[in-house]
């Protein structure tokens, strides 16, 4: 093991990833404000008005990233809950559990945008079309998830209960990014896909692309600051919890 | 078998089984899922009589006639047209050569009585001057076009 360049084995034990986590937390805190300038200077001030929807279509710098943010945080929440199952491993579980709560914030700001937008464009706050829908299956998913693994006391087990109901769920988001191709829904297709080239004018795919990373940003550096707190939490009756400076000095 | 190895085919397992479940609920879902069906559809029976449902497709060319409140005009997918009226305000983006979905009852003389209208834009986002630009250039092919 020790000829390799990194030993991420080493980063799997919750002693060694505190510190660490500790350490990156500010840069990605300053990657984000960074690109949340630039993306919102992008979305507020170069990006032309669009020819159908005026000045409107603008939440769509803040609705798309969300939703994209909502989407790919529970793919990474589900892995992590799965290789905890499989490799009994304590910080994959303490991960997912510190991703659950941005998730779901994303999750909600995903659908009360689209709502602010649905109601001057489609004329409607919400139909129950599949995009929708779906989009409101995986809010609760999470919400379910966060209720779970907070009633049971023992962590272990509320890591594993989590887990199974995060895997579960897993099916449901390619069903929401292919639910405008797969069925007729009020939402339109995708603007952006891998397949294809953007339907959208250049400046406003750049703000657009640049507000989700400040959105990715954001939701890492989130996520590493709640999980050193559960890590803190549930490593509390360790010796060198109790010696860390941050935790004699609370005392 | 180590027993996390063990675990891990229990997951890869149980999450290919819960795939093809999740695919043959969707199948049997299939037309309860779609939020509106086509005029081609209803022409072709597949409409639920007398009862609510919702049509989508382009509001027609030319199709749209306002009087006070009640609006009337054409939804097509162009391979069928559907006439539909309907009294009320209509979204800001309603428009002919736009897409729309209504829902309603189609009464027995063919006309779609819409108790709401949602307006459907599709998915690109480009200045005016682009718009203006791509209608010319397609207006320029059409004359060319023609003999």
């Amino acid at each position: 093991m020790s000829n390799r360049l990194i030993n991420w084995f080493k980063y799997a034990s919750p002693q060694s990833f505190y510190p660490l986590a500790g350490r990156m937390i500010p840069w990605f805190w300053g990657l984000a404000a960074i690109a949340f300038a630039v993306g919102l200077y992008i979305g507020f001030f170069v990006a032309p008005t669009d020819f159908q929807q005026g000045e409107g279509y603008r939440i769509i710098f803040i609705h798309v990233p969300a939703s994209w943010m909502s989407m790919f945080i529970y793919c990474v929440m589900a892995f992590w809950a799965g290789l905890g199952l499989a490799l009994n491993t304590r910080l994959s579980s303490m991960m997912a559990q510190a991703l659950a709560p941005t998730g779901a914030l994303m999750a909600f700001l995903s659908l009360w945008t689209g709502a602010f937008w649905g109601k001057p464009m489609w004329g409607t706050w919400w139909v129950w079309d599949a995009r929708l829908t779906s989009e409101l299956i995986l809010f609760f998913l999470y919400l379910g998830f966060i209720a779970l693994t907070s009633a049971i006391d023992e962590p272990r087990r509320a890591d594993k209960a989590g887990a199974i109901l995060a895997l579960v769920g897993v099916f449901n988001v390619p069903i929401i990014y292919f639910s405008v191709q797969w069925w007729n829904t009020l939402h339109q297709g995708a603007s952006v896909s891998l397949t294809r080239a953007p339907s959208m004018a250049m400046t406003m795919l750049l703000g657009m692309l640049v507000m989700a990373f400040a959105f990715w940003m954001y939701s890492i550096a989130v996520a590493l600051m709640r999980v050193r707190a559960i890590i803190l939490e549930r490593e509390a009756h360790t010796d060198w919890v109790k010696q860390l400076p941050e935790v004699q000095g609370a005392r | 078998m180590k027993p996390r190895h063990q675990r891990a085919l229990l997951i890869v397992g149980g999450l290919a089984a819960l795939g093809v479940a999740a695919y043959f609920v969707l199948r049997a879902l299939e037309s309860n899922i779609a939020f509106f069906i086509s005029p081609a559809e209803v022409v072709a029976g597949k409409a639920p009589k007398d009862k609510v449902f919702r049509i989508g497709g382009m509001v027609k060319e030319g199709s749209l006639h306002r009087q006070d409140l009640t609006v009337r005009f054409v939804i097509t997918d162009t391979a069928a047209d559907i006439p539909v009226v309907y009294t009320g305000i209509l979204p800001d983006l309603f428009a002919e050569g736009k897409g729309a979905v209504a829902q309603g009852k189609l009464r027995e003389d063919g006309v779609f009585h819409a108790t709401e209208v949602l307006a459907k834009h599709d998915e690109n986002y480009m200045p005016p001057e682009a718009a203006h630009a791509l209608e010319q250039a397609q207006k320029a092919q059409r004359t060319l076009a023609k003999p």
